[in-house]
C-alpha cells in the first residue's frame, strides 16, 4: 500500500494555494486577450486592459491579485489504496492556515455567521471528499470570493418548467446580480441531484476552467447558447456596459428524482483562481 | 466622456463637472472603509460625537485590503461591493462627503442623496487589487484599528484610475451602459 505523509499534504496545498491567488490561470489571460477581440465599448476594453495588467502585477508575488483571496473550498478524491499518515483533514486545513497566514492573504472567515468574529486564519476551508480507485490523493483547489458567491442562487423548478425553465433562471441569476460579481464572470451551473446536490455541481463547474466543454454534446450546446445570450445582455466588464459579460458557461449535471428539476447557478469572478494537485 | 486629474478632498465644483463615463485619474487623500467600519461612524454620529477625522469633502474607498508585505505600503487594494454601504452612505453625504470609490450597483437611496448633496460614484476596477496597490503611497490606520482589514485607513493615493459609475444629475453607468449595448432577444 502507498504511504503519503500528512506534512507533505500540507506543504503541497499551501504551496498551491499561495500560487493561485497570485497568478491567475492561463485559462482567465487568455479569456482577457478573447475579451479584446469581441469587447465593443471602448470602455470594456480599457479596464480588460487594466484587468491584464493587474494579473501581470500579482504574478510578481508581492500583490495578491484579488484583494479578496476568498474562502477556500476543496475537493479532495482519496484513493483506496492509499494509506495517509497523520490526520487527513488537519493536514488540509494545516495547508490553508500557512497559505493564507504565510503567504500575506486577506482572512475573510468569520467563526460564526450570526456573532461575526474572524478566524484570523481563513480557516476553515469548506472540504468536500470523495473515495476513488487507486493510491493517489487528488486535491482540486478554489479561493472562491465573496461578491460573486453573494450573487449565486437555487431553485427547485417544476419539470413541465424543462430547459426553457432552466435558461430564463440561469440568465436571470446573471441579469440581476452579474453586474456586481466583477465580470467577465465563469458561470458554474449545476442541473439535477437534490438539493444540496445541486449546489455543489454548480460550485465543481464554477472551478471548472471555461475552457472545457461539457463531454456531452447536448449540454457542451446548451453552454454556448447561455453564453451567448448572457453576453447579450450588455452589463460588459465591471458591469458598466458591453458585449462580453461571461468568459463561459460551465454545466455540471447529475440524475434527479421524477418530481425535480432543481438548478443552481454558482458565478465565479474573473478571478476564477483554482487549481490542483495530484500526490 | 471626458478625462480628468482631481486632487481630494474634492470641492462642490470638482464633482458637478463630473458625468457618468468620464474617466478620472484621483490623487490626494481618501479613507477607506466598509460595513463595519461605516457602522460605527453613523453610531458616533448619531450620538452626536466627533468622529476621528474630517467628512468635509472627503472621499471614501470601500476597500477591505491584504495584509501588506514587509517594505510594501500596502497588500492588494481593490474595491468591494458597494450596495453593503447603502444603509449608511447618505448620512455621510449629509456630513460633507463628496465621493465614494466602490464596485458595484446602488440603491434609489443612494442616487438621490447624491443628487441633493451632490456625490459622485466612482467606480474602481473590481478585482484589480494588485494594479491599484500601486497607486497607494501611503497608508496609516486612522481609528478602529480592532476590526483588522476592516479599520478605517488614511491613503495617499496618485493618478487612481477611476470611472464615473454615478453623477451628481442622477446618472447611473451601470443602467446606461447596459442599455447601449444590450442586444434583442
Ligand atoms: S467578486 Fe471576485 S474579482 Fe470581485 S472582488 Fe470578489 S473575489 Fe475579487
Amino acid at each position: 500500500m502507498r504511504t503519503i505523509k500528512s506534512t507533505e499534504i500540507t506543504e503541497a496545498l499551501k504551496n498551491l494555494a499561495i500560487e493561485k491567488c497570485y497568478k491567475i490561470g492561463d485559462d482567465i489571460l487568455r479569456g482577457f486577450d478573447w475579451a479584446l477581440k469581441n469587447e465593443k465599448s471602448e470602455t470594456g476594453r480599457e479596464i480588460i486592459e487594466q484587468l491584464k495588467e493587474n494579473a501581470k502585477i500579482a504574478s510578481q508575488g508581492i500583490f495578491p491579485y484579488c484583494q479578496d483571496t476568498g474562502m477556500a473550498v476543496l475537493f479532495v478524491e482519496v484513493g483506496q489504496d492509499l494509506k495517509i499518515e497523520g490526520n487527513l483533514e488537519e493536514a488540509l486545513q494545516e495547508g490553508v492556515r500557512r497559505a493564507y497566514v504565510d503567504g500575506y492573504l486577506r482572512k475573510s472567515v468569520y467563526k460564526d455567521p450570526l456573532r461575526r468574529v474572524n478566524t484570523n486564519d481563513n480557516t476553515p476551508a469548506i472540504i468536500h471528499y470523495s473515495i476513488v480507485e487507486g493510491d493517489k490523493l487528488k486535491i482540486v483547489f478554489g479561493a472562491k470570493g465573496g461578491g460573486s458567491e453573494n450573487m449565486s442562487k437555487l431553485a427547485m423548478l417544476k419539470p413541465s418548467d424543462g430547459i426553457e425553465g432552466v435558461k430564463k433562471f440561469v440568465i436571470d441569476t446573471v441579469s440581476t446580480g452579474g453586474a456586481n460579481a466583477c465580470p467577465p464572470l465563469v458561470i458554474g451551473v449545476g442541473i439535477g441531484g437534490n438539493f444540496e446536490k445541486c449546489a455543489l455541481l454548480a460550485k465543481k463547474a464554477a472551478l471548472r476552467s471555461f475552457e472545457v466543454r461539457n463531454e456531452d454534446p447536448f449540454y457542451a450546446q446548451l453552454e454556448e447558447e447561455l453564453k451567448e445570450k448572457i453576453n447579450n445582455l450588455g452589463i460588459g466588464p465591471n458591469g458598466l456596459g458591453g458585449t462580453v459579460t461571461v468568459f463561459g458557461v460551465n454545466i455540471e449535471v447529475f440524475p434527479c428524482h421524477l418530481v425535480a428539476l432543481p438548478v443552481a447557478v454558482n458565478i465565479n469572478c474573473h478571478a476564477a483562481r483554482h487549481g490542483e494537485i495530484v500526490l | 466622456m471626458a478625462q480628468y486629474k482631481l486632487i481630494a478632498p474634492l470641492k462642490e465644483e470638482d464633482v458637478i463637472k463630473l458625468r457618468i463615463g468620464d474617466k478620472v485619474l484621483l490623487s490626494g487623500i481618501i479613507y477607506t472603509a466598509r460595513d463595519a467600519a461605516h457602522k460605527r461612524i453613523v453610531e458616533l454620529l448619531d450620538k452626536g460625537e466627533k468622529i476621528p477625522f474630517d467628512l468635509q469633502g472627503s472621499v471614501i474607498y470601500y476597500v477591505g485590503p491584504t495584509p501588506a508585505r514587509p517594505g510594501a505600503v500596502i497588500g492588494s487594494a481593490g474595491p468591494t461591493t458597494a450596495t453593503r454601504m447603502d444603509a449608511y452612505a447618505p448620512r455621510l453625504m449629509k456630513e460633507g462627503m463628496k465621493g465614494m470609490i466602490a464596485k458595484g450597483k446602488r440603491d434609489d437611496s443612494v442616487k438621490e442623496g447624491m443628487k441633493q448633496f451632490k456625490v459622485v460614484y466612482f467606480g474602481a476596477t473590481g478585482g484589480a487589487g494588485a494594479l491599484i496597490s500601486k497607486c497607494i503611497k501611503k497608508s496609516d490606520v486612522v481609528c478602529f484599528e480592532d476590526l483588522g482589514p476592516e479599520a478605517i485607513r488614511r491613503l495617499e493615493v496618485e493618478d487612481f484610475p477611476l470611472i464615473v459609475v454615478g453623477d451628481v444629475y442622477g446618472g447611473d453607468l451601470h443602467i446606461e451602459g447596459r442599455k447601449q449595448w444590450q442586444k434583442a432577444g
